[in-house]
């Protein structure tokens, strides 16, 4: 789960971690009024969840409250598309506007999860800004990496270590240093998979600031942090896809024609492979989970069938323990709850597969069988190749 | 004939009294077996299907000598089982929980990398040896007794890929699901090391996906190490670029994850890949085939 800029600054303040005055704006009027609290030169940013919107355009600089307020209208409702956005974009419905900083230094600090180590590991480069994954392709001397110990936590000597590496020295070294462990403990209270701060600049003043922030919650944990369900900005996620989270089912959309149920991800990662084998084009992902239970099904189909791309379903489902007649059930039902005429092709496979098979084909449904995963691919291609015939 | 679980284990089930866990018990032991306890804090004491229940899993060592457990205790709790079979010194667990939260499976893996006890999972399919000792929630029937090892990332698409081998007379010596969460126990590395030193093991097929650098890393390991013939299969080369969030992940991985990326260091490293995944049983036949054309053990293949 991820949340915006200004909800991660929100959080980083109440761990201690310093950040820019700042004020989130909805409308342009109180992009200009916030503006005008800052005194007129300051930094309008757009909020989505995203990294690489300086490149993008959504990120400015103003000198006077009328121009933020331009900025401001240019941006709203306008979709940003970086390189972390997929090529559609997202679109901007809230402005943070912050106070313009001189900035001496900037570097980039990160605590991430390494499924290498099976740890947490904090990332630190003296070459903070925009271009950090090109520094850390050319040049990755200059990023470190700290591997961190849970049951010895991170220690001030090696937040030190991380410090001194990134040039720091004095009282800004052990400001530093605070703010790392600071960080950290953030990262474990908040249930984090990635913190990000990129960049964490020196002022010319001589002060730590964190200039952006960036925050992915653990989706496992959300049970023990009750506030996080109302920080979601809903504007940012695919209509569909919100519908297929509140009832647990993993969907993306994607831009064919053939629908796909499939249990598992891997097994419906590998169905989408297949459909492109035979030349057919997948509308979207759908993992109904390993179990395939009859209200998944259903509700499957549904968010299926509210894509108007959709001409076709291909049903996937290695049954498992699950006997296939009690699927087939599942899918007949469903596709009469939710009137499906378009042309279905089920395969299946688990125990009572004669008896599953016999019971679609006596259905009524437009549907066809499947005998393995090849078979299945290529009657559904078929199937829409003839208009659904 | 196997590695980590045959005939002669003796399984603990930790959580035995939950929905599903009981449930699994029950098509385990339909299975053959040998589920000597159970596990419930609260209900030590009681008997179910004949099965005694235990407070601990110290308690149903004691007792009963288990020295495998399988694991369906519930997410918040889940960590702390894992935590407890390794205090408890077991060989091996197995843990199938689905959704622990990440911080607390950092702390698990840990102690558990410590400590004597192997971990399986958590997020996983389980382990089965074929006609011996099935231990999770696939379905058995599926499953032939034979020679060759499999270990994969994902849960149904090792259950399509076991038929396969199946259905073309292909049987299998231990299948493994390592689990999809990322932070797991056993590693493909850990497990391909088991079947290059189990003798009734011949060859083994890997069923991997995008993202991480685990298959590259397991590719490396097999240039290096391996004595038998491997085929694999990666799931997700027409998967389009996903959003994300931040640089991080990018950073560690440095880009990696990718299918493309991950078949051409495989072929390098003389995997064969089943370039579809209606042929993944093809793709092992093809290894198997190989075997002693292009060898790079020729010494090794020979003693067979």
């Amino acid at each position: 789960m991820n949340i915006h800029e200004y909800q991660a600054k929100e959080i980083f303040s109440t761990f201690g971690i310093p950040v820019p005055r700042s004020r989130v704006a909805l409308t342009a009027d109180q992009v200009e009024r916030a503006a005008k609290e800052m005194g007129g030169h300051c930094v309008v940013k757009a909020q989505i969840y995203a990294g690489g919107r300086g490149k993008a355009g959504g990120v400015k600089i103003v000198h006077h409250p009328e121009q933020a307020n331009d900025v401001a209208k240019e941006l709203f409702g306008k979709k940003l598309v970086t390189p972390q956005t997929g090529p559609e974009g997202l679109k901007v419905r809230r402005i943070l506007v912050e106070e313009a900083v001189e900035i001496a230094r900037e570097f980039y600090l990160s605590i991430t999860l390494d499924r290498a180590t099976s740890r947490y590991c904090l990332i630190a480069s003296p070459e903070g800004g925009m271009d950090i994954e090109e520094v850390a392709h050319k040049s990755p001397e200059k990023i470190h990496v700290l591997t961190i110990d849970p049951l010895m936590g991170l220690r001030p000597y090696q937040a030190r270590k991380i410090a001194l590496a990134l040039g720091l020295t004095g009282v800004v070294c052990e400001d530093c240093v605070e703010l790392i462990l600071n960080l950290y403990r953030c990262c474990l209270d908040k249930d984090c998979y990635l913190v990000e701060i990129n960049p964490l600049v020196v002022t010319k003043a001589g002060w730590l600031l964190a200039m952006d922030g960036k925050m992915s919650f653990d989706d496992n944990a959300v049970y023990r942090h009750r506030e996080y369900p109302d920080m979601v900005d809903y504007s940012q996620l695919d209509p569909l896809e919100i519908n297929a989270g509140k009832y647990d089912l993993a969907y993306i959309k994607l831009e064919g024609s053939i629908g796909c149920m499939v249990n598992g991800a891997g097994l419906a990662m590998a169905t989408l492979d297949v459909l492109k084998e035979f030349g057919g084009e997948p509308a979207n992902f759908l993992d109904v989970g390993g179990g395939a239970t009859r209200e998944k099904v259903t509700e499957a189909f549904k968010i299926i069938l509210e894509d108007c791309d959709v001409r076709a379903v291909f049903v996937n489902i290695f049954g498992g323990i699950m006997r296939c007649d009690v699927i087939a059930q599942g899918i007949i039902e469903a596709a009469n709850e939710v009137q499906c005429h378009l042309p279905i092709v089920v395969r299946m496979d688990g125990s009572n597969v004669e008896e599953g098979k016999r019971l679609l084909m006596e259905s009524g449904l437009n549907v066809q069988v499947g005998d393995n995963l090849g078979d299945g691919a290529k009657r559904i291609v078929k199937m829409l190749g003839q208009g659904g015939k | 004939m196997s590695i980590l679980i045959d005939k002669h284990s003796k399984i603990v089930v930790q959580g035995i009294t939950g929905r599903s866990g009981l449930f699994h018990t029950q098509q385990c032991r339909a299975y053959g077996t040998n589920i000597v306890a159970g596990v419930t804090p609260g209900k030590g004491g009681i008997h179910i299907d004949g099965i005694p229940v235990f407070n601990t899993v110290e308690e149903a060592v004691r007792y009963t000598k288990a020295n495998v457990s399988m694991i369906f205790v519930p997410p918040p709790a889940a960590a702390d089982a894992i935590l407890e079979a390794c205090a408890a010194e077991l060989d091996l667990a197995v843990c199938i929980t689905e959704g622990i939260p990440v911080r607390d499976m950092v702390l698990a893996r840990s102690v558990q990398e410590r400590s004597r006890t192997l971990l399986v999972g958590p997020n996983c399919p389980g382990v089965i040896t074929p006609g011996q000792c099935k231990l999770g929630i696939m379905p058995g029937y599926i499953h032939k007794p034979g020679k060759i090892g499999v270990v994969s990332r994902s849960g149904t698409l090792t259950y399509e890929a076991v038929k396969q081998l199946t259905d073309m007379g292909l049987g299998q010596s231990t299948c493994v699901g390592i689990g999809g969460d990322p932070i797991i126990g056993m590693k493909f590395i850990d497990v391909l090391e088991l079947f290059n030193n189990d003798p009734h093991t011949e060859a083994v097929f890997m069923i991997g996906e995008i993202g991480g650098g685990a298959e590259e890393e397991a590719a490396y390991w097999i240039k290096e190490n391996m004595k038998k013939p491997v085929a694999a299969f990666i799931a997700g080369v027409t998967a389009p670029p996903g959003k994300r969030m931040g640089h991080a992940g990018a950073i560690i991985t440095g880009g990696k994850g990718k299918a493309e990326d991950k078949i051409r260091t495989l072929n390098e490293c003389g995997v064969v890949v089943a370039e579809s995944p209606t042929r993944m049983g093809h793709a092992m036949k093809e290894a198997l085939k190989a075997t002693g054309k292009h060898t790079a053990h020729p010494a090794k293949k020979a003693k067979k």
